[in-house]
C-alpha cells in the first residue's frame, strides 16, 4: 500500500513538471508583457530595461529552471498587474472559487440523482420527458449562454438575483465565506447554477441508464417476487448499486468544476481564481497564470491519488493482484 | 468548538455592521478594467491616475471641461522663461493627519523621477527642484517650457514622512521582490479616502471630511467593482445594482436608453483612431509588391484615404459615437483645429492615383490591427478592408489581442508592420505631445518618436517640433503646430479616422460629469434621494 503510494506521488511529480513545462513553452505565444505593465509614454529604452529586469530576455529553459525552483519553495513571483506576491492573490481569491465549485458539485448530485432516479423509474411519463429535454439543453448549450440568460432573466427583468460578484462576505481569518449572509447565498444561486447544470446533466444520465440496467437484473426481480415495498426495491436495493460509477464520476468531476469554473465566474464577475487567471491571460501576467496552471494540476493529480487510493481499499481483485505480481 | 463559533459571530457581526450606515450616500460604479495598484507613479494610464485623482492631488487639477485650477498650488508665476514658482497652499492635511509642505513636493518630484516610476516624463530629469520656504518651491529648468504644468493633474503629491515611515520610497515596480505599502494603501490630500482596497475585487472609497476645497457632489461612500463582461456590465446597471458603469458597447446604448430608470451619457473623447502605413523599409514586409515600398509615394498613401468611406465606418460600425477625424488630435486640444479638412470619399480618384502610381490592378498588404483596445477596432479594420478592396487593394487582415498585436507592431518587436490601425490620446493635452510620440524621425531602436511605427521622417517637422516645446507666445506657438500638421496632412502621413466617443451608462438617480479624457471624477457625483 505504502510503495503503491509512494510511486503515485513520484508520478504526480513528473505530471506537474510536465504541466509547467508545457505552460512555459506556451507563454512565448501569449504576448508581450511589458507593455501592457507601461503607460503610453514610456520609451522603448525604459521598456527594453524593465524587460530585461523581468528576466524576459532569458532563454525558456533558464526561465523554467528559475521558475521550477521557486515554486519548489512555494514562491511564485509577484504579479505583473498588481505587484503583490502570487501566492497571496491566489490565496485570497480560493475561498471565492471552492465555495462555488462545492454548492456547483452539491447541486449537481442533489438535483441529478433524483431525476436520474425518476427517469429510470417512469421512462414514459411526460415529466421524463420533460427532464431529459431540460438536460439536452444543459448538456448542449455554452456555459456562458447560459449565465447571460439567467442573468437577463433573473436579474434584469425579475430583479430577484445579484447580477454579480459575491454579495456580502465575511472573514473568518483565514478563508472568506459568503454563505453566511443573505446577500451572499443570493449571490451563489445563479453562478451555482450555471456551472453545475452540465455535471447535473451527466449524473442524471447516468444514474437512469445505471437504473435501468438495475432495474432489468435478477435481484431486483427477486426483491420484487418477495414482495418488498417498491420503495425498498427502488432506493434501497436499486439505488444503492448504481451509485459506484456515480460517485467515481463526481470525484473526477470536481477537478473540472474548479478547472472550468474560468468561464462562470467570468461572466458573473466572481472574485475567484478562474477570474483572476482569465484577467492574468489578457495582460500576459506570467506569474499568476504560471502559479494558477500549476494549482490545478495539483488539484487534479490529489483527486486522482485519492481515487487510486480509494479504488485499492474498495476493490479487493486490485490488492490480490499486486499480491500475485511480487 | 466554541472559539469558532465566537469567529463566525464576530464575523457575522461585523458583516452587519459593515451593511449598517445605509442612509448614507452610497455611489456604486463599474469599469471595464482593474484597479490594479493604488501606487500613483506606477502605471501612466488614465483609469489608474484618473481614479486615483479622487484621493491623492497634485499642485493643479482640471475639472470637468478639463480647465486648468490651483490644486496643492495656490498660484503660480513665472519668474522668466526657465524659472516657476508655485506658491503652496497652507492648511492641507494629508489624510493620516500630516500637514502638507513644500518638503513634500521636492519629495514628490524626486520620487517621481526614480527608477520604477512610470510617470518619468511628467517632470524631466534636468529640472531643478528647490524649496524656497515651508510654502514655496521654485523650478528651474534647463529650456523654457510652456507647458511644464499641464499634466500635473496626475503627478500626486505624496506625504514624505508617511512614504519614508512605510519604507515606501521606492516606487512599486514588478521586478521588486519586496511588497510595496504605497500599492495597497493611500495617503493623500483629496476628497475622498481609501477605505479598503482589494485589487481585482472591491475598492471602498470615503468621504475626506476634513478636506480643504469645497466639493460639488454629496455621495459618502463609493464603492467601485471591476466588471470585465460587456453584457454583465449592462445587466447590472439595468438590475439597479449598479449606479454608473462604463464603458457600454455602443449597440448596447439604445437599450440603456430605452430602459426605465436609466440613461446613455455620451460624448467626444479625446482619442484619435487613425492608419499608420510604413514609409521607412525600402520594401514592405507584408506585400507582394517586391523590390520597392509603395507607402514612400505619396499618390498612394492618399489613395489609400480616399478610398475609405469614414463617414459610413462613424455611422454602420461606431454607431454614430464618433466624429470625422481630419487631424491627429482632438479639435478640444487644438484652437485651429476646424481649419483642417477631410480629403473626400471618392473611390473614383483613389483608382485613377492608384494607377498614376503604378498600380492600376492594386496591390497586397498585410494590416495589423488589435481586437480588444479600441471601440469595435477590428470591425473597423472590417470595413477598411472591404472599402480597399473597392479600388484594388486585397488587404491580409492580422486581427490580434492588444497584448500580441502591441508586441509586434511597437519597437519591441521591431516594428513589425507594413499597414496598422492605433488610436492616441496626448497625455498632457496638447499638440506637441502629438507631434513628438507619433510625428518625428526615429531610429530602428525606436529613439526619436518612438511610435512613429511607420518611420517616416520630415526633418522641417522635427524642427517645428523643437521649437514648439520652447515657444511661450499662444499665437506663434500655434502657428507652428498649425504648419507642422499641415505638412504631415498634405503628405498623408497618416490617415485619421476618427475621434472615438465615449458611452457611459447612467442611473437616474445619480448625476455626474463626463470628462473628455473618461476620467470619472467623485466631486462631481450627486446622489439623489
Amino acid at each position: 500500500m505504502l510503495a503503491f503510494i509512494i510511486r503515485r506521488l513520484l508520478q504526480a511529480v513528473l505530471v506537474m513538471l510536465a504541466v509547467a513545462l508545457i505552460a512555459f513553452t506556451l507563454f512565448r505565444f501569449v504576448g508581450d508583457p511589458v507593455n501592457q505593465m507601461v503607460g503610453q509614454d514610456t520609451t522603448p529604452a525604459q521598456r527594453a530595461e524593465l524587460r530585461e529586469s523581468l528576466g524576459l530576455n532569458d532563454p525558456v529553459p533558464v526561465q523554467f529552471a528559475r521558475f521550477i525552483a521557486n515554486a519548489a519553495r512555494f514562491d511564485f513571483g509577484r504579479s505583473y498587474q498588481f505587484k503583490q506576491p502570487v501566492s497571496d492573490l491566489i490565496g485570497s481569491r480560493l475561498p471565492a472559487t471552492f465555495e462555488l465549485s462545492f454548492v456547483s458539485a452539491l447541486f449537481a448530485l442533489l438535483v441529478g440523482i433524483p431525476m436520474g432516479v425518476y427517469t429510470g423509474l417512469n421512462r414514459t411519463s411526460i415529466l421524463s420527458k420533460l427532464f431529459l429535454t431540460i438536460s439536452l439543453i444543459g448538456i448542449s448549450l455554452p456555459t456562458f449562454f447560459i449565465g447571460i440568460l439567467l442573468i437577463f432573466v433573473f436579474s434584469v427583468t425579475l430583479q430577484w438575483l445579484p447580477s454579480f460578484g459575491r454579495g456580502e462576505v465575511v472573514d473568518l481569518g483565514v478563508w472568506t465565506t459568503g454563505l453566511l449572509t443573505v446577500s451572499g447565498l443570493k449571490a451563489i444561486i445563479m453562478p451555482a447554477i450555471t456551472l453545475g447544470l452540465f455535471q447535473m446533466t451527466l449524473i442524471m444520465r447516468l444514474v437512469r441508464s445505471e437504473m435501468l440496467e438495475v432495474i432489468r437484473a435478477d435481484y431486483i426481480k427477486f426483491a420484487r417476487a418477495r414482495g418488498l415495498p417498491d420503495r425498498i426495491v427502488h432506493f434501497r436495493h436499486a439505488l444503492k448499486n448504481t451509485l459506484v460509477p456515480v460517485i467515481t464520476i463526481t470525484g473526477l468531476q470536481l477537478g473540472s468544476i474548479i478547472a472550468f469554473a474560468i468561464i462562470t465566474e467570468t461572466v458573473f464577475q466572481w472574485p475567484g481564481m478562474g477570474l483572476l487567471f482569465l484577467q492574468a491571460v489578457q495582460n500576459v501576467d506570467i506569474p499568476i497564470m504560471a502559479a494558477y496552471l500549476m494549482l490545478i494540476a495539483f488539484v487534479f493529480v490529489v483527486i486522482n491519488l485519492i481515487v487510486d487510493i480509494l479504488y485499492f481499499v474498495v476493490d479487493p481483485r486490485l490488492r490480490v493482484e499486486r499480491a500475485v505480481q511480487s | 468548538m466554541r472559539i469558532r463559533n465566537a469567529a463566525l459571530a464576530a464575523g457575522i457581526a461585523a458583516a452587519l455592521l459593515a451593511a449598517a450606515p445605509a442612509s448614507a450616500k452610497t455611489f456604486k460604479y463599474a469599469f471595464q478594467g482593474v484597479l490594479n495598484t493604488l501606487e500613483p507613479y506606477a502605471l501612466n494610464e488614465t483609469f489608474t491616475l484618473g481614479t486615483l485623482g479622487n484621493v491623492y492631488e497634485g499642485l493643479i487639477w482640471r475639472d470637468k471641461d478639463l480647465k486648468i485650477h490651483p490644486a496643492l498650488a495656490e498660484s503660480w508665476e513665472v519668474l522668466s522663461p526657465t524659472k516657476w514658482r508655485f506658491h503652496l497652499r497652507k492648511g492641507v492635511k494629508f489624510h493620516n493627519g500630516n500637514d502638507f509642505n513644500a518638503d513634500d513636493v521636492v519629495f514628490s518630484a524626486n520620487r517621481v523621477r526614480s527608477k520604477g516610476s512610470d510617470l518619468t516624463n511628467y517632470l524631466n530629469a534636468d529640472v531643478k527642484v528647490t524649496k524656497v520656504d515651508d510654502y514655496t518651491v521654485d523650478f528651474e529648468l534647463s529650456g523654457p517650457n510652456p507647458i511644464l504644468n499641464y499634466q500635473w493633474e496626475f503627478w500626486y503629491i505624496l506625504d514624505k514622512e508617511w512614504t519614508e515611515e512605510h519604507d515606501a520610497v521606492s516606487v512599486t515596480s514588478a521586478s521588486d521582490t519586496s511588497p510595496n505599502y504605497a500599492a495597497l494603501h493611500a495617503n493623500g490630500t483629496g476628497p475622498y479616502k481609501v477605505v479598503s482596497h482589494e485589487a481585482g475585487v472591491k475598492t471602498v472609497f470615503e468621504k475626506n471630511e476634513n478636506y480643504w476645497g469645497k466639493v460639488e457632489g454629496n455621495a459618502d461612500r463609493v464603492e467601485f467593482t471591476p466588471i470585465t463582461q460587456d453584457a454583465t456590465r449592462v445587466a447590472a446597471l439595468l438590475s439597479g445594482e449598479m449606479d454608473l458603469v462604463y464603458p457600454i458597447p455602443v449597440q448596447d446604448i439604445p437599450r440603456v436608453d430605452g430602459n426605465q430608470g436609466t440613461r446613455a451619457m455620451t460624448g467626444p473623447e479625446l482619442r484619435t483612431i487613425f492608419l499608420g502605413m510604413d514609409q521607412r523599409r525600402d520594401e514592405l514586409l507584408y506585400s507582394n509588391v517586391k523590390g520597392k515600398n509603395p507607402f514612400k509615394d505619396v499618390r498612394v498613401r492618399k489613395a489609400f484615404y480616399q478610398a475609405i468611406d469614414e463617414n459610413a465606418i462613424v455611422k454602420k460600425v461606431m454607431r454614430g459615437l464618433a466624429t470625422p477625424s481630419a487631424l491627429m488630435i482632438s479639435p478640444f486640444l487644438y484652437d485651429r483645429a476646424g481649419e483642417f479638412k477631410r480629403y473626400p470619399y471618392d473611390p473614383k480618384a483613389s483608382k485613377a492615383l492608384l494607377a498614376e502610381a503604378g498600380y492600376p490592378d492594386g496591390f497586397e498588404v498585410g494590416m495589423d490591427c488589435p481586437t480588444d483596445r479600441y471601440v469595435n477596432d477590428e470591425a473597423i479594420c472590417q470595413a477598411v478592408t472591404a472599402y480597399l478592396a473597392r479600388v484594388g487593394i486585397k488587404v491580409d487582415l492580422n486581427a490580434q489581442p492588444k497584448a500580441k498585436y502591441f508586441a509586434k507592431i511597437l519597437a519591441s518587436g521591431g516594428y513589425d508592420t507594413s499597414f496598422y490601425l492605433l488610436g492616441w490620446t496626448p497625455s498632457s493635452f496638447d499638440a506637441h505631445n502629438v507631434l513628438f510620440s507619433l510625428m518625428n524621425c526615429r531610429d530602428d531602436s525606436g529613439a526619436g518618436s518612438p511610435f512613429n511605427n511607420g518611420g517616416w521622417c520630415d526633418e522641417k517637422v522635427d524642427d517645428l517640433t523643437a521649437k514648439i516645446l520652447v515657444e511661450n507666445d499662444k499665437t506663434k506657438r500655434d502657428e507652428m503646430i498649425y504648419e507642422a500638421f499641415k505638412k504631415a496632412n498634405d503628405d498623408v502621413r497618416y490617415i485619421p479616422l476618427h475621434q472615438q466617443g465615449l458611452a457611459w451608462g447612467v442611473s437616474d438617480k445619480v448625476d455626474v460629469a463626463q470628462r473628455a479624457d473618461n476620467v470619472l471624477s467623485f466631486r462631481y457625483v450627486d446622489v439623489k434621494e
